[in-house]
């Protein structure tokens, strides 16, 4: 008989161990109360799901729609899966449909693969807004774009042009020669180049590519310095580019005399723009995008716009916005990051 | 089985009861309810679904994994097997050929993995521990090399719904019908056939198996091979539920499953498991994944939580049969049976 009772003894441990655990983590946790009550009446409850957690680019979107989210009374959280896979991001749009919360804000891992997923959340009445990345346009409410192509190529020969003092020989250095984003940008920049008469003085003399690999940026940017020696500026329109041809100029002589501008991140370029080797350079600014998704989500979510083109809705600071053809609400130019502004960032 | 005299001295319901089995399976509706009852939405109508929809990978390929280590044996490959099935789906079905032609040879693939693994194994007698390491690469390097980066998505719809749909009204997912289908023929297999015995003892001693008749190397052949198989199968469910097929698809997916077979009660030095602690420990650790979830808890926490109800499941046996062995004896205990007892003691 004796040896049974430490089989009860050992069932027990256990139940009470997991029990513990369980409850541990049910009190200790403030947010989880808020997921049920949803549309019943109470404050506007959404979810913010990230490609992925602890990734600096989306820790500035949610701190954006944070920020929003608490100007408008509504509860956000945040959750998301260690790595960037479509089928981790399933099991949170599932959870958000079991919790039925008004809305959920998704930068998509993949166009396709979440579209059964989304779909079984707006059945259970939650409203989706992609942003950053976007799903097929049938499967989510709105997608909040950051940038236009057409904004992309603008901005970067705005700030060059501004940089070289309108005039002089500049270069490209792009990612690789297949890369359709950034060919589409160039061959944007070379229509208006040829087009824009503010443009008239400034020649492009050679695109190269540093196929978005480090090293490779580097030696092209002393290629292109060596075959042409009266060049003044350099767009770089990839941030793998923009960060080693800067690392470039700032140990040569060029430093200062060549300008450099195009695609970065605010924590790659930080250095050199405070060393002096980059003027300024552009990209979207994350917070504000989710901050405008924020307010898009609550726009649809309180029914003050149901998504169709035309629709427009306030959003606090940014302003007025309105819906675009397939749903698509536009942030705007590219932000433009330099030695003033870059302190703020952190991504 | 380390069972003892007095396993086989109590009444027929409590050696059923009062087994590590039990003790899990009674965890998992002790959990279940305590969700049902304080974790919002728990109860809401979406749950069991997705719940299940979400283990079945885990379910599926823990059948033949239980199998493989009651014979001390391990299979790391699987969730590369899933990957790679998976992109052979996708390729395939990319080129023209229709779902069930490129599930064929997907599953086909799968066969040859388990195969491969089988062979090195069972014939050439090398570690599985050090084989499936190396096929766990081979096999993902293959999946990631032929698909790259890139991902496949466009899946007929009618088979995409399949594996996401329920059977009729209910909530239970249309997968659950082959996973209960295998689910029998693995019981079968493994607690009332002469194969499964064959696979005890070669988990408690392959060379006396081997004496005893039992066909050790053609046995760890066929475990590796339906291994093989059933996680290719998992990885056309996994691509057709996530409408995705990519080379980095179920990664870490193997761990998933090892160490809900070890919760189960499967001793990772072989010899001792049942399946049913299995599909209890992988349905346990769904319900605290899903209810955590549902809490808005990190994905971090839920695997601290994990990792310790799997170490606590490790330990505390040993520590309480420590324990108890240095109680004292009552008086009532025979004197003779003393070693017995403690070798008992020893090994639970």
């Amino acid at each position: 008989m004796k040896f049974h009772t430490r089989r009860p003894i050992a069932l027990a441990a256990i139940i009470l161990t997991a029990s513990a655990a369980l409850t541990a983590c049910g009190s200790d946790d403030d947010g989880g109360d808020s997921g049920s009550s949803g549309g019943d009446g109470g404050s506007l409850s959404m979810t913010m799901l990230p490609k992925n957690l602890g990734n600096p680019y989306f820790d500035t979107s949610t701190a954006g729609a944070e920020a929003a989210a608490e100007e408008l009374g509504a509860e956000i959280e945040e959750v998301g899966p260690e790595t960037a896979s479509p089928d981790a991001q399933v099991s949170y749009i599932n959870t958000v449909a079991q919790q039925g919360k008004d809305a959920l804000i998704l930068s998509a891992n993949d166009p396709e693969a979440l579209c059964d997923a989304i779909e079984e959340a707006r059945s259970a009445d939650v409203k989706v807004i992609t942003f950053d990345a976007d799903t097929n346009p049938e499967c989510r409410d709105l997608f909040i774009n950051q940038a236009t192509a057409e904004g992309i190529a603008a901005k970067q020969l705005e700030l060059i042009s501004e940089q070289i003092g309108g005039e002089g020989e500049i270069a490209i250095l792009s990612a690789a020669a297949n890369a359709t984003n950034q060919n589409a940008w160039i061959d944007m920049m070379e229509t208006e180049l040829a087009d824009n008469p503010d443009y008239a003085n400034i020649e492009l003399v050679d695109t190269v590519y540093g196929d978005d690999d480090d090293q490779k940026s580097f030696d092209q940017t002393e290629a292109l310095l060596q075959n042409h020696p009266d060049l003044k500026g350099i767009i770089s329109p990839t941030t793998v580019g923009i960060a080693a041809a800067a690392r470039y100029l700032s140990d040569s002589s060029s430093k200062g005399k060549v300008a450099l501008t195009g695609l970065g991140t605010p924590n790659q370029m930080r250095e050199y723009v405070e060393n002096g080797t980059v003027e300024s350079f552009a990209l979207w600014n994350p917070g504000d995008l989710g901050a405008l998704a924020a307010y898009a989500a609550a726009a649809l979510a309180n029914g003050d716009i149901s998504g169709e083109e035309g629709d427009s809705f306030e959003a606090g600071d940014l302003g007025e916005f309105e819906v675009g053809a397939d749903g698509v609400v536009l942030l705007g130019e590219p932000f433009t990051f330099d030695a003033d502004n870059i302190g703020d960032f952190d991504f | 089985m380390s069972r003892t005299y007095a396993d086989y001295s109590a009444p027929l319901w409590k050696r059923w009861l009062l087994t590590r089995e039990m003790a899990v399976i009674a965890l998992t509706v002790a959990v279940f309810v305590y969700a049902t009852i304080n974790v919002d939405n728990f109860d809401g109508p979406l749950t069991v679904k997705f719940l299940l929809q979400d283990i079945a990978p885990i379910l599926l390929i823990a059948l033949p994994m239980t199998l493989i280590i009651i014979t001390g044996e391990i299979d790391l490959s699987v969730a590369s097997i899933m990957g790679l099935s998976s992109v052979l789906l996708g390729v395939f079905h990319d080129s023209g050929m229709s779902i069930p032609a490129a599930a064929a040879l997907a599953l086909m693939a799968g066969l040859a993995c388990g195969a491969l693994n089988g062979f090195l194994i069972a014939y050439v007698g090398l570690p599985s521990l050090a084989v499936t390491i190396g096929t766990l690469a081979l096999f993902r390097g293959i999946a990631v090399g032929l698909l790259g980066t890139t991902a496949i998505t466009e899946f007929t719809d009618s088979w995409a719904d399949l594996a996401t749909d329920t059977i009729g009204e209910t909530r239970i997912p249309l997968v659950m019908i082959p996973f209960a289908v295998l689910t029998v023929a693995f019981v079968v297999l493994l607690h009332f056939s002469t194969f499964g015995r064959g696979i005890y003892e070669i988990g408690l001693n392959d060379e006396a198996a081997h004496f005893t008749g039992v066909n050790v190397a053609r046995t760890k052949f066929i475990l590796f091979v339906l291994s093989g198989v059933v996680s290719a199968f998992a990885g056309i469910y996994f691509t057709l539920r996530y409408g995705s097929a990519r080379g980095d698809n179920a990664t870490g997916y193997e761990l998933q499953v090892i160490a809900a077979v070890l919760l189960g009660g499967v001793s990772i030095f072989g010899g001792r498991g049942r399946l049913h602690g299995v599909l209890a420990g992988v349905v346990l650790i769904g319900v605290i994944s899903s209810a955590l979830r549902l809490e808005s808890v990190t994905v971090n926490v839920t695997n601290i939580i994990v990792g310790l109800l799997l170490v606590a499941s490790v330990i505390l046996p040993s520590v309480l049969a420590w324990t108890s062995s240095r109680l004292p004896r009552k008086a009532s205990t025979p004197r003779e049976s003393s070693p017995t007892q403690n070798a008992a003691s020893a090994g639970v």
